[in-house]
């Protein structure tokens, strides 16, 4: 085995070559983690919507709450269910809502609009839907024309602070608070009382009804019992399956087009790696001579070059996760064209997402190297000593 | 011209090098062509539009709908030539993967009011005579497989049950910011089925003079504004522009990654050069020595670099213009339209040109301060 040393050294000597194409590997794994932080926000907001002990009914055939549509005596006879649970005040933990999107001006640019959903719910929404939490002001009061506004709306949105009035629909709305929701896409909607969005939308009619299991392991059981019910026209999702099928298109989309736009330019990031590694062979030539006649094995040589080739890239794999770090947390949005609606939501970098640029950038020197490498363990000895 | 053997020969003399750089500047042109085309494409789109055509939606919001009966109010509007209808079907078809737009339209007025849809005249007889027909864009019946006068079942999202249609024509486009990738049927037999609830998604109105389109707009919005269903009018440009808002940040998004690439590829380029330089430091003291001036040689050297960022940018926008517009890319339906432009095209060739400065300069700039005596006794 060579010292590593030997190859700290050689790479001092072209300190600017080595730097370029570091840099040049840290910029592919720069828009590596940022393309894929991207698809993994998305996905995190609404995979967060969801939680496992929740089920989530639409009218049977509708792959939206935009298409649904369900009746108050649906609605009933799905709150009768011996399997949802009580909520603190002894009632069942059920949510029968209305979904509809309303046309919001843009703070920059009020003429252009915005889908944005109104989701009208009863007062167990609160505690029935995931982690959502009012931080500032109060829940609106039963029976008023009151809101509550997604923390993601509140800077992108005029008329959205406490105290506002928000007007859609044709008549004002008072702004009393605002929530998040452990920054799933319920974040990007104005919530209101179902009773209060009936009239104004779409009349006597529910998007969906979301309840609380006991006991989740019930869920096939609840489903069962339910599609076959005759009084009802029903479709029954685990929450969370639904939120994460509702992810799905756009995931997709935005993953294929990140490793499509990655591999692209690793392909001319590994070009530059293999001018520069032959470039370092072609430099050596006495020295990696002088190395095979001490007795090192060519297949040490080879090692040798592979593993410079591939620390020069890791150094530059480390320098594009730092390049890449601060997009963490800036929020985005976008419409997911499976709703229709606007979702807002933070690029996320994980660690692992961070692991896995590491792993691509070393895959980048390990490839950019090996036929460079295998020259210098190719090398005729007596040749290159002359 | 005299010395292009000499810039041909440096430029041979590394092979694989000169290749493999060539390679990465096309690879990174042909990834800022395909990134700025989505850009300009949405942008197209969001400036696209008749400017006889004006949109008529529900002020409530897109998805709720307008009674029938405006259909005939609407036509007496002052300055109203036609009007035309047309409703959001969202239906499935097979398995749900590939997803195309469905509509249902009222197919007189509709084709009269889009000439862009080109309907061969015996397909279009056709269409209005059955009821529960359909036509579809040339891409869509590739996509499918499918062939005139063949049934295919649609199942409803938003209006419940399995929809039989007949494909009763095959329409092409004029413009290729409409979409070939759509399916239309009848909205009288959606109204039949659905138990006459006479409701319209929007109205798209012809106007005799696009100066009025304000006035028009405006004169309508003001016959609704105490109705239970009050209107939002605007023209066609502004109704695919609030389409285009939807995408988000895409714009920023690409150009950042495109700013990305060039900058990564610029770095490949600028190394390979430098290593070049560096290797030929004997020759060119020789070739001061034989009464190549400093300018002559800065101008060798900025020459060499052009030639490999120029090739590479030719290669790689012309892939990318060649690759869109020879398999007709459409993004599934999303970006109809699909053309790197002739911008784009420039804007690439000026980025290579900076990619030739920006890589040229130190070796170039090295090459003509070289003092010759002291570069002179590395020469074997």
């Amino acid at each position: 085995m060579i010292p590593i040393v030997y190859n700290v050294r050689s790479v001092r000597q072209r300190p600017v070559s080595t730097a370029l194409t570091a840099l040049g590997v840290g910029l592919v794994v720069a828009v590596f983690i940022g393309t894929l932080a991207l698809a993994n926000g998305f996905r995190h907001a609404l995979v967060r919507t969801g939680s496992d002990r929740n089920v989530f009914v639409l009218r049977k055939g509708a792959d939206a709450e935009m298409s649904s549509g369900l009746s108050r005596e649906t609605a009933s006879i799905i709150s009768a269910l011996p399997h949802i649970a009580a909520g603190p005040d002894g009632r069942p933990m059920v949510s029968p809502e209305v979904y509809v999107l309303v046309p919001l001006g843009r703070i920059q640019d009020t003429s252009k609009v915005t889908n944005v959903v109104a989701r009208g719910v009863s007062d167990q929404a609160w505690i029935v839907r995931n982690n959502v939490q009012v931080v500032a002001g109060r829940r609106p009061v039963s029976g008023r024309a009151e809101v509550c506004v997604g923390q993601k709306l509140v800077a992108r949105f005029p008329h959205t602070a406490v105290g506002d009035r928000l007007r859609f629909a044709g008549r004002d709305w008072e702004v009393v608070c605002h929530f998040t929701a452990g920054g799933s896409s319920f974040e990007s909607e104005v919530w209101g009382e179902n009773e209060q969005y009936m009239p104004v939308f779409r009349g006597e009619v529910f998007q969906s009804i979301t309840f609380r299991l006991q006991d989740p392991a019930t869920f096939e059981d609840v489903k069962r019992e339910l599609e076959a019910d005759r009084r009802v026209t029903v479709d029954v999702h685990r929450e969370r399956d639904f939120y994460v099928q509702q992810s799905a298109l756009l995931d997709r989309i935005l993953r294929i087009l990140a490793i499509l736009i990655t591999s692209i330019m690793a392909v001319g990031a590994i070009f530059g790696a293999v001018n520069t590694m032959y470039a370092a062979v072609s430099a050596r030539a006495p020295e990696i001579a002088v190395l095979l006649t001490l007795g090192f094995k060519p297949r040490s040589v080879l090692a040798s070059f592979l593993i410079e080739s591939a620390v020069i890239a890791a150094i530059g794999g480390a320098v594009g996760c730092l390049i890449a770090l601060p997009v963490n947390g800036i929020v985005t949005s976008t419409t997911n064209w499976a709703s229709f609606s606007e979702v807002a939501f933070s690029f996320r970098i994980t660690p692992k997402l961070l692991l896995d640029g590491m792993i691509f950038a070393v895959v980048m020197g390990v490839l950019g190297g090996f036929f460079p490498a295998r020259r210098a363990a190719k090398l005729p000895v007596i040749e290159a000593l002359r | 011209m005299k010395f292009l053997p000499l810039i041909l020969s440096n430029l041979f003399r590394h092979k694989r090098r000169t290749m493999l750089t060539i390679a990465s500047v096309a690879l990174a042109l042909f990834l800022f062509a395909s990134l700025r085309t989505v850009v300009t494409t949405i942008g197209a789109y969001s400036e696209w539009g008749s400017a006889r055509r004006l949109v008529t939606t529900n002020a409530t919001g897109i998805v709720f709908s307008l009674p029938l009966a405006y259909a005939n109010r609407l036509s007496a509007v002052r300055g109203v030539d036609a009007v035309s209808w047309a409703n959001w079907f969202g239906g499935r078809y097979g398995d749900g993967k590939r997803f195309f737009a469905n509509f249902a339209v009222d197919p007189e007025s509709y084709l009269e009011m889009y000439p862009e849809i080109v309907l061969p005249p015996d397909q279009r007889a056709a269409w209005l005579r059955e009821k529960a027909s359909a036509v579809v864009g040339i891409r869509l019946l590739g996509v499918f497989g499918w062939r005139l006068g063949q049934d295919i079942t649609l199942q409803g999202t938003i209006f419940p049950g399995d929809w039989t249609l007949t494909i009763r024509g095959v329409y092409t486009v004029s413009d290729p910011l409409i979409n070939d990738d759509m399916l239309l049927f009848r909205h009288d037999y959606l109204d039949e089925r659905i138990g006459r609830a006479g409701q319209a998604g929007w109205y798209v109105l012809k106007i005799a003079n696009p100066e009025e389109a304000g006035q028009v707009g405006k004169a309508v919005d003001d016959m609704f504004r105490n109705s239970s269903s009050p209107t939002k009018t605007g023209t066609e440009q502004e109704f695919n522009a609030s389409f285009a808002t939807m995408w988000g940040n895409v714009g920023l998004l690409m150009n950042t990654i495109g700013l990305a690439v060039v900058f990564a590829i610029l770095l490949v380029t600028a190394n390979a050069m430098m290593m070049s330089a560096r290797e030929r430091t004997g020759e060119i003291a020789v070739l001061k020595t034989i009464g190549f001036t400093d300018r002559m040689l800065f101008t060798l050297t900025m020459l060499e670099a052009g030639a490999i960022t120029l090739i590479g940018a030719v290669l790689g926008l012309g892939t990318a213009k060649a690759l869109y517009k020879g398999t007709n890319f459409n993004a599934a339906g999303f970006l109809p339209g699909f053309d790197v432009t002739v911008s784009t095209l420039v804007t690439g060739l000026g980025i290579a040109l900076v990619l030739m400065l920006a890589s040229g300069l130190v070796p170039a700039m090295r090459a003509a301060r070289l003092p010759v005596t002291q570069a002179l006794r590395h020469v074997e």
